[in-house]
This record gives structure tokens, sequence and C-alpha cells, in this order.
């Protein structure tokens, strides 16, 4: 049994050096003022008093929350249904479908996400197909429509294949039971079905709202240069102003918010009463 | 009646997702082959891009560093993540839960928050950035991939084998590459699948680390998306095509492989 043990060790060096220490380096940024030598260092609150005083900051961090509280709503209301046909499918069709899911989020997502420029034109794909019905031309490059759109065509993989994995556990049986008691099947939906695929909906959410809040680059592909969210303001700090220690300050708020609305998601998913186990 | 309206709903979801999943990634490839610059009309097929695309020094070496440090990173991570599954599956109980703690930080965290405590500790050591920064941050997210992958595949795999191997006279490193990492192939290969993706698509934490002129295509893309540039929608049929082209092989060689032992048999 003791035989190989020792190959762990070389492992925990390396991850002790190349992730627990940067992590700790952001913590230690966002907590000291500017200027890196070891000897002066001066622990302080500024970073994080500077972000919570200035209403532009604020203003940016609830649009990224409302963004990515929107993206994450939008994937549970469409993957939903997309997940149930699916599960609801044939074996053979399952597989073809979930494969279909999955082949685009091995792609390069800047590269998907480049593919909406042109059909978000004023006079792009999109437009021109609404015009056939007289409709439009709407502008939807640089809007929050097409940040929306970007992240939700780019996450919701991740909540289809959560949805799905959860229905397909389903006992069937179940549903059959409850039909023979005289459940309908709106009511089969909702007291069975509905409850029992509610942690594959919880999980989907995590996997959704973490990429969606933190996003930067769909923003500036398609939200534009004046488009600022919580995730572009780190770039910045980090790529032009060269103000370490406030960036790190603010993905360490940002690292909160995600880490108290995961807490969040798991309550919900352990509390019986909201996960209709209760009896 | 009913059951056949439910059936022909179900087409409709189905046609609109495939639709929504896949017309981005077509019109991408329609309009690389555009004659004009515009990426809205399309005026006439040409291969005006390709060339373009081919002649562009800046783009064929952003290629050729995604795939060397993609073959690099897939390797090493794959070595690396194996061999430290193989000991954490034997390690005590809080070592082991602790690395698996420290190994899902890279996985959950956000990857902005990642990319900048990378950037900061290579700038503290004094390292330059460039390809040496890269291909160690790229070592260094992939390999919690793969220690995902091959775990479950040892922790079904019954402990007494490889003690039987050395009882029957086996060195350890023979026990290690006849007996052991035969099992667990599968998660091995699926692993290294996951690393290669993994890094061959990185943007984040790439744009972050690197400098020096050595860019990946992920950063290109960013760079150049900010100007129209057609020669991007010819760089991404390429993406989508070495990409594809990885997963029919992944795919294809166990079938292939099966054939041939079915007819060994045989």
């Amino acid at each position: 049994m003791r035989q190989f043990r020792s190959m762990v060790y070389p492992y925990v060096i390396w991850i002790t050096i190349m992730i627990v220490v940067p992590m700790l380096m952001i913590l230690l940024y966002a907590f000291t003022t500017a200027g890196n030598e070891v000897t002066t260092i001066r622990f302080t609150l500024d970073n994080f008093i500077r972000f919570f005083n200035d209403a532009v900051f604020l203003d940016v961090l609830k649009r990224s929350l409302v963004i990515a509280v929107a993206t994450t709503v939008l994937c549970v209301l469409l993957g939903y249904p997309i997940a149930y046909v699916i599960a609801s499918g044939p074996e053979k069709s399952k597989m073809f479908w979930i494969l279909m899911i999955t082949l685009p989020t091995w792609i390069n997502m800047l590269v998907r996400t480049y593919a909406w420029v042109g059909i978000l034109q004023d006079d792009g794909l999109l437009n021109r197909l609404l015009g056939l019905f007289g409709l439009g031309p709407f502008p939807m490059m640089y809007t929050t429509f097409a940040v929306v759109l970007g992240m939700v065509y780019n996450f919701i993989p991740f909540m289809i294949l959560q949805i799905h994995a959860s229905l397909a556990k389903m006992d069937k049986s179940l549903l059959e039971a409850a039909s023979d008691l005289g459940a309908n099947r709106i009511q089969c939906f909702l007291r069975v079905t509905l409850p029992l695929s509610l942690p594959g909906v919880l999980s989907g959410i995590t996997l959704v709202f973490l990429p969606a809040v933190s996003s930067f680059f769909i923003p500036k592909l398609l939200g534009g240069g004046q488009y600022v969210l919580i995730g572009n303001v780190i770039e910045t700090q980090f790529m032009t102003s060269g103000d370490w220690n406030f960036g790190s300050a603010i993905s360490l708020i940002m690292a909160v918010i995600i880490m108290i609305s995961m807490y969040l998601t798991r309550k919900v998913d352990t509390d019986p009463a909201a996960n209709g186990r209760s009896e | 009646m009913e059951k056949q309206k439910h059936r022909i709903g179900s087409k409709i979801i189905m046609g609109i997702t495939a639709l929504f999943f896949y017309l981005p990634i077509l019109y991408i490839i329609v309009f690389s082959f555009n004659d004009s610059r515009s990426l809205t009309r399309f005026s006439g097929f040409s291969l005006r891009w390709y060339e373009k695309m081919f002649s562009d020094s800046s783009m064929m070496e952003a290629v050729f560093y995604t795939i060397v440090i993609a073959v690099l990173a897939t390797i090493i991570s794959t070595i690396v993540g194996t061999l430290a599954a193989i000991g954490l599956s034997r390690s005590r109980r809080i070592l082991r839960s602790a690395v698996e703690q420290v190994n899902n930080l890279p996985i959950m965290n956000p990857e902005i928050v990642t990319a900048i405590g990378m950037l900061m500790f290579f700038s503290a050591l004094g390292v330059s950035k460039g390809f040496l920064t890269l291909l160690l941050a790229h070592i260094m997210f992939c390999t919690p991939y793969v220690i995902l992958s091959v775990s479950p595949k040892l922790r079904s795999l019954d402990p007494n084998l490889a003690d039987a191997a050395l009882d029957l006279g086996a060195t350890p490193a023979q026990a290690l590459t006849k007996v052991i990492v035969p099992q667990i192939m599968p998660g091995i290969v699926s692993g290294a699948l996951i690393a290669f993706t993994m890094s061959f698509d990185d943007f984040i934490i790439s744009y972050f680390v690197t400098g020096n002129g050595v860019n990946n295509i992920s950063i290109l893309v960013y760079t150049m998306s900010k100007r129209v540039n057609p020669s991007i929608n010819a760089l991404s049929t390429l993406v989508i095509a070495l990409i594809t082209v990885v997963l029919i092989i992944v795919n294809v060689i166990p079938i292939i492989r099966e054939k041939t032992k079915r007819r060994e048999q045989v």
C-alpha cells in the first residue's frame, strides 16, 4: 500500500508554489499599499475603502451582478426545456443531442463570441431576418442585449448538461406512480420531475453565474470598449493602470461575492423545504 | 393526437437549439471564404483571407505557439497528474483532502483571479513574461483536470493488483507501467484530451501571463478583433477545423482499436 505514496510529494511542492503562493499574493497585495519591497510592507484597507466609496465602481459592480443574474435566469429558462426534451427522447437521440450540445464547448470561447459580431451588425443576419417581417433594423452590437446573448451562448451548455444529468438519473416509475395516483401531466411535472431535477439546476446555476460575473472579453467584444463590467476593471488595473493592489482588492471582492452566492445556492440545495423533500 | 403535437413541439425546440449553437460557427466558416471585407454581405468565394493569414507572420507564430504550448502542456501535465493521482490514492486521508482542496482552486476560482495570481507571482520572481511563463501557467491549470479524470479510475482499481505484481518480483517501476497504468488508461486519455483542449483554447490566463511578443491564437483574436479583419475568420475556421480533427481522432481511435482487437480474437 505504501508503495508509490512518495509520488505525490513533488506535486505537493508544485501546487504550493504555483497555486497557494499566488493566491496568498493576491491577499497580500489587496491589503497593502503600493510599492512591493518586503521591508516597507504597510497593511491598509484603503483599496477596499476606495472601491466602496466610488459611485462609478459600485455602478460597475451592480451592472455585473445584474447581467450575471439575467444570464443565469435565461440559461435556466431556456436550458430547462431543452434538457427536458433531450432527456425524454429515445436513447439514441439522447446521445446525439448531448454530443451536439457538448461539441461547441470544445471550440475556443473567444472564436465563438467573435462569431456573433457579424450576425449582430445593423445590416447583419439577424436584422435582415427581422427585416423580412418588416421589423427593425434594431441596433444590437454594443448593447446589453449583445453582451447577455454572448454570455448565454457561451455558458448555456453547462446548464443543459447539468439539468439533463439529473433528469436522466430520475426513476421513471415515479412518474407512472404519480399518474396512477391521479396526478395530471402538469402536476406530475411540478411535484415529481421539477423537485428531483433541482440539484441539477442548482449546480448549473453555479457553473453559469461564476464565469458570467467575472467575464471580461464578452463585454469587450460584444459590448464595446465603453461597456465595463467588474472583470474589465480588474483587467485595466493589471494591464494598463498598473495598480496591482487595487486590482487585487477588486478581485477579492468579486471572489467573496461568488463565494457568498455559491453558499446560498448550496443552502437551497440542502434545505429540505425548498427541495420538495419535506416529508 | 396529443402525443404527436408533443413530438412536433420537441422537434421545433431542438431545431432552434441546433440553429442557435451552430449558426454562428457556420457563419464564421462561410465568411472566411468571403471575397470582400464585409462581415455581413457575402460577395463571392475567395481564399484571399487564407492567403493573408498564411503570409501574416504574427498569425502563423500564434498558431505555432498555441500548438507547441498545448502539446508540451498536455504531455507534462498528463505525466505529472497521473503520477500525482497514483501517489494521492495511496496517501493518508489528511494529505489527500488537502491536495484535493488546493487542486480544486484553479477549477473553481474565476479564471481571472488565477490569472492575476500567476502574473504577480512571476513578476515577483523576476521571470520575464513569455514562452516559459505561458508554459508553466498552462501546466498549472491543466494538471488538476488530469488528476480529476484519473482519480475515479484509481478508486475502482483493486489495490492488491500492484501488491501482487510486487510480490511476484516486479520492480515498482514495472508494477506501475505494466499493471497500474494500463488499468487506468481510459482516465489518462480523457485527462490528456481535456488538458489539450483547455490549453489550446485558453485565453484569460494566457493573456495575463504572456508577453514579449509570444501570443497564442486567442490573444491574437482578442487584440485583432478591435478592427474589422476577415483574416480572423480564416484563423477561427482553422481553429475549429483543428479541434474537430482532434476530437474525431480521439473518438475514432478507440473504435478502430476495438475492431482490430475483435479481429485478433477471431
